[in-house]
């Protein structure tokens, strides 16, 4: 009852700084947690989403902007890829499904992704599930139609029935507004993959749409590609990036992308180092403020000591509050990574469509604050020292 | 057989200048079990060192400090620390009650570090002192008075079967300090303490049947006698 009572009287006693204190170590811990949790769910998402396919072949290009453009619907187009390019691979016996796009539109920043309803229809987007419409149906290749990923849908603010004009470009401009009309036949599910946040329409269409080029009114952006066999993409990638110089076979996705994480790995761990010297920066404030209400303390240590209390017990006192300040912030660390990751969410999911999912569970989430809590109970250890040297009779003045 | 029993103790300070500066010099003293006995002292005189040396919160450079059959003068701090615990209660003259703590946690932090926390005996003796309805003020939130009676209360909590007390009725007014002197001394009867007190006080000294002092007992105040 003792030890407990000493430190719940010391902690109110000392309740302003405790509570500031305790909120430097909740933004911390809240830091440390949000920036681990987003840079491993980010990676392991990023590397797992293929949206169905095995390989992409574009233009010449590298393997990195092809796999961004083409599945993640990110940086610009390298360039086309001939009817002919396209009715080859899609003919090829190792190929078992390729699945046209074409780009060079937006609506209102949204990109629009020309394509054929067998996306729907066939891919799996991840094992056992295919794209599923909450309203309406798939476009009508032959029509001006569109399906809307649930992300543009809810940000655009378009359901099934409305129509809209796209504008021509990646990059939404007002002023390059076609005068074709779009009908939405359909809305997607969310799917938590960059489908999300695309406005798809027929590849006819937009390979049509007035103001386009018709001399490459046949060509399309990409080819997306489901292969038979992992063998057959290694021959493929002989094939086209090895041997040939006109394409580009980007294969496999995964590891493209993982190549792109490895690429940045020095600013993940900038990241990281930045969190922690926060953590330990926090942690030291509680050093700090126990330390600095040493003055304060004394004369009730000194009390304390003439009641018969052990100097190892009000050691072990300032210790445990130190670990206890740090766990009511570590607590509260919880509230500030909900919030942090969530705002993270939102960003990364408007960018690339991608979710990051704020309540998964992450080891840092086990190890973040009995982590944070001893570094704190570290950090009481030279005020408890203080404390274990406090002389009880200059303490206990006046003298007689 | 006597319940406190001093012999040869000497306690010294290195003062600012680095002298060594002998403070306590005491040849003899005892005290016998339920005795209460005041001393007479003026401020500045060690009182409040002698008092220390037999709680064992400071301790002696020589000699013994028989409590009962145990010499707080050889034991080691944490040993002090129990016996004062376990055998000894003390009233300072600014009370040192803890602030952030209420009258009742004050008492059984009293008992805690010795027989351990009894909420009953704590709240009896705070009735004891006229505070059964203060049980969880603070000690701001009572008079002078009654925080005196507080640090009574507090003292005798652990059944101590020795009582210090250093200038107890130094802060009080007079009819505070003649009330507050009437119950340590009742309460001291009551549960069987001796009462060693140190005062410059002479209308406190008065209310004691015995009274030695201080400078007769610790030689440093007789070689500077004039």
């Amino acid at each position: 009852m003792t030890l407990p009572l000493i430190i719940r009287r010391s902690l109110r006693q000392h309740a302003f700084s405790t509570t500031i204190t305790a909120l430097a170590i909740a933004l911390a811990g809240g830091l440390l947690m949000s920036v681990w949790v987003v840079k491993e769910q980010s990676q392991k998402t990023f590397t797992q989403v293929n949206t169905g396919f095995d390989a992409v072949l574009g233009a010449r290009s590298s393997k990195l902007q092809l796999v961004l453009n083409a599945i993640f619907h990110l940086e610009a187009s390298p360039g086309n890829v001939a009817l002919a390019d396209y009715e080859f691979i899609r003919k090829h016996p190792a190929v078992k499904l390729a699945i046209p796009i074409a780009v060079g539109d937006n609506l209102r920043g949204f990109r629009i992704v020309g394509t054929v309803p067998d996306l729907f229809t066939e891919v799996e987007y991840t094992a056992g599930k295919k794209f599923v419409l909450t309203s309406g149906k798939i476009f009508d290749p032959a029509e001006k139609e569109a399906v809307l990923g649930s992300f543009a849908a809810q940000q655009l603010g378009l359901k099934a029935g409305d129509e809209f004009h796209p504008f021509h470009g990646l990059a939404f401009d007002e002023r390059n507004q076609h005068a074709d009309t779009f009908r939405v036949a359909g809305v997607l599910a969310p799917s938590n993959t960059p489908a999300d946040k695309v406005v798809w329409i027929p590849l006819h269409g937009l390979q049509t749409m007035a103001g386009h080029d018709p001399r490459v009114a046949t060509d399309v952006s990409a080819v997306l590609i489901q292969l038979r066999s992992p063998a057959a993409g290694f021959m493929l990638d002989m094939m086209y990036n090895k041997q040939g110089n006109r394409l580009t076979f980007a294969f496999p996705i995964g590891a493209i992308m993982a190549e792109l994480f490895q690429k940045i790995g020095w600013f993940n761990q900038v990241l990281t180092l930045v969190a922690y010297l926060v953590a330990l920066v926090s942690a030291a404030g509680v050093l700090a403020a126990i330390y600095n209400s040493m003055a304060a303390r004394r004369r009730d240590i000194a009390i304390l000591r003439a009641l018969g209390a052990g100097r190892g017990l009000l050691f072990g006192a300032i210790v445990i509050e130190s670990a206890v300040i740090g766990a009511l912030g570590m607590l509260a660390a919880f509230g500030i990574y909900v919030m942090i990751v969530s705002a993270v969410a939102v960003v990364i999911r408007a960018q690339t469509g991608v979710m990051i999912e704020t309540f998964a569970y992450n080891p840092v989430m086990l190890w973040a604050p009995p982590g944070m809590i001893g570094l704190c109970a570290l950090c009481g250890l030279l005020p408890a020292w203080k404390a274990y040297r406090t002389d009880v009779a200059e303490n206990l003045s006046p003298v007689s | 057989m006597p319940l406190l029993s001093l012999s040869s103790l000497k306690k010294s300070f290195v003062s600012p200048d680095g002298e060594r500066k002998l403070i306590v010099d005491v040849p003899h003293f005892s005290l016998e079990p339920g005795q209460q006995l005041a001393l007479r002292g003026e401020s500045g005189s060690g009182k409040t060192t002698f008092l220390h040396l037999i709680a064992g919160i400071l301790a002696a450079d020589e000699g013994s400090i028989l409590l009962g059959d145990r010499d707080m003068a050889v034991l080691a701090e944490h040993a002090r620390d129990r016996l004062r615990a376990e055998s000894l209660g003390y009233i300072f003259q600014t009370f040192n009650l803890l602030q952030g703590y209420s009258c009742l946690e004050n008492v059984l932090l009293g008992m805690a570090f010795g027989p351990g926390a009894d909420r009953s005996r704590a709240t009896a003796m705070l009735e004891r002192v006229g505070l059964g309805l203060r049980l969880h003020h603070r000690p701001r939130q009572l008079s002078t008075g009654q925080q005196q009676r507080v640090a009574v209360a507090r003292a005798l909590a652990n059944h101590p079967k020795l009582v210090l007390a250093d200038e107890p009725t130094g802060n009080l007014d007079h009819r505070n300090a003649r009330e507050s002197l009437a119950l340590i001394r009742e309460t001291c009867r009551e549960n069987g303490a001796s009462l060693l007190l140190v005062s410059h006080d002479p209308e406190v000294l008065g209310a004691f049947e015995q009274v030695q002092d201080f400078a007769r007992i610790n030689q440093t105040l007789k070689e500077v006698a004039p």
